[in-house]
């Protein structure tokens, strides 16, 4: 027969390689088929817990998800449009990433609905230096990194400082040690403003159930 | 030919102390070293290990017969790279804080070679048997290894044990260089000298 045949020669000699190869396949794809869901919620979970947080007045089951194209790199952004319990819209929660010193920075940037002032940044994701550049996530303190975002104009571009910065400027002071990681966040916030603040103020500012505007007495009497 | 290999409790023992996997063969090291800061990363990391190594120990011996010798290494690494991924799925799936605090330490199991050794050494060798007895004793002493290491790190550079207060924050003025990677070198070194000397201390008492 075919013996002597290279062909049948690979496959005598892979077919465990080849047989091992589908079954773990199909054992990694059952297990994303599994777990994928449940990951997706985990991520979606951490930003909607931060929506409060960074966005004062927000309710966190009040959030809705939106679908923004960048304006500068016409790619497609998740930004979330956060409401009060009353159903009036108090800012925006949007995600940034930049680099820092040693990896990506993930970060959420909350900001109020004209779109003009931070009210607060949480780190979501960063491999950052531990004791010098992880200092970014914290946001306990006024003082802490997170914390020196809060009140800053989207307008113009933040800047970072090495020392307090300068009255009548727009920028935070720098983590000491950490300048780079510090700039990396700073410039997350500023890309990510830049591309999808024109979008995102095209947006209606109400929540997607509810009627633009109430158009009839009926309609008024449900709002209220 | 099988009488000189090891019984499943000889391999079992080995693992833990006689040819524990850091002090012994100083395999694994990159784990060791990088997620040692606190005791609860340095446990995830060590369960995850130990999954990855019982699983891929049990495949490699049920298929050992079916072998080829220039393909085994393959075979041994699609096999680990397979629960690896699944363990980093689980942890993402169920331990998410913890998922996101190893990081890149998790995907990086496929490379420990720890792993990968016992395939080669034992369980391409010997039944599951004794291949599940090599890889429960290896996790044990991994376990242990970066047990010993995290605890000395923890509680000199937080104060803390599992996370609870050990050290007082009155009186400890915690020792930020052992969270940080010179400390996880600073301990490794002291405890692997520390090994070695007792290890030296016990071939001169018995010789």
């Amino acid at each position: 027969m075919s013996e002597t045949s290279p062909k049948s020669g690979y496959l005598r000699q892979a077919w465990l390689v080849i047989l091992l190869a589908l079954f773990y396949g199909a054992a990694l794809a059952g297990v994303q088929v599994t777990l994928g869901p449940r990951i997706a919620k985990n991520k979606l979970n951490e930003t909607y817990e931060q929506v409060p947080k960074i966005v004062p007045g927000a309710d966190q089951t009040k959030t809705v998800p939106r679908t923004v194209k960048g304006e500068v790199d016409g790619k497609e952004y998740s930004v979330y449009q956060a409401f009060s319990m009353g159903g009036d819209h108090v800012g925006w929660v949007v995600p940034a990433s930049g680099q820092g010193f040693a990896d990506r920075i993930d970060v959420l940037v909350g900001i109020d609905a004209p779109l003009e002032t931070i009210t607060g940044l949480y780190v979501l994701d960063q491999k950052e230096t531990p004791g010098l550049g992880n200092l970014i996530v914290k946001n306990e303190e006024p003082d802490d990194f997170c914390n020196r975002f809060k009140q800053l104009q989207a307008e113009p571009t933040l800047e970072v400082f090495k020392d307090e910065p300068p009255p009548g400027s727009n920028g935070i002071r720098a983590l000491s040690g950490a300048t780079i990681s510090s700039k990396g966040v700073a410039n997350a916030v500023n890309s990510a403003l830049d591309n999808l603040k024109g979008p995102m103020g095209a947006l209606p500012d109400r929540p997607p159930s509810e009627p633009a505007a109430p158009t009839s007495e009926t309609d008024k009497r449900e709002d209220d | 030919m099988p009488s000189h290999e090891p019984t499943a409790a000889e391999r079992f023992i080995n693992g833990i102390i006689p040819e524990n996997p850091v002090y012994r063969q100083l395999l694994g090291m990159c784990p060791t070293l990088a997620v040692t800061a606190g005791m609860k990363p340095a446990m995830t990391m060590a369960a995850a290990t130990a999954f990855v190594l019982i699983m891929a120990n049990i495949i490699v011996s049920l298929i050992r017969g079916l072998l080829k010798p220039h393909l085994r290494i393959l075979v041994f690494t699609l096999t680990i790279a397979t629960f690896v991924t699944i363990a980093d799925r689980v942890l993402a799936a169920y331990l998410w804080e913890m998922s996101k605090a190893l990081g890149p330490y998790v995907p990086l199991i496929i490379v420990n070679c720890l792993i990968i050794s016992r395939c080669e050494i034992c369980s391409s060798k010997q039944g599951p048997g004794v291949a599940i007895a090599d890889a429960v004793g290896m996790s044990l002493g991994f376990a242990l290894a970066l047990a010993s290491i995290a605890t000395v790190r923890e509680i000199l550079g937080a104060g803390t044990w599992f996370g609870l207060p050990v050290l007082s924050a009155t009186w400890w003025p915690t020792w930020g260089v052992m969270m940080l990677p010179p400390g996880a070198f600073l301990t490794l070194g002291l405890l692997l000298g520390l090994a070695e000397w007792i290890g030296q201390k016990k071939k001169q008492s018995s010789a």
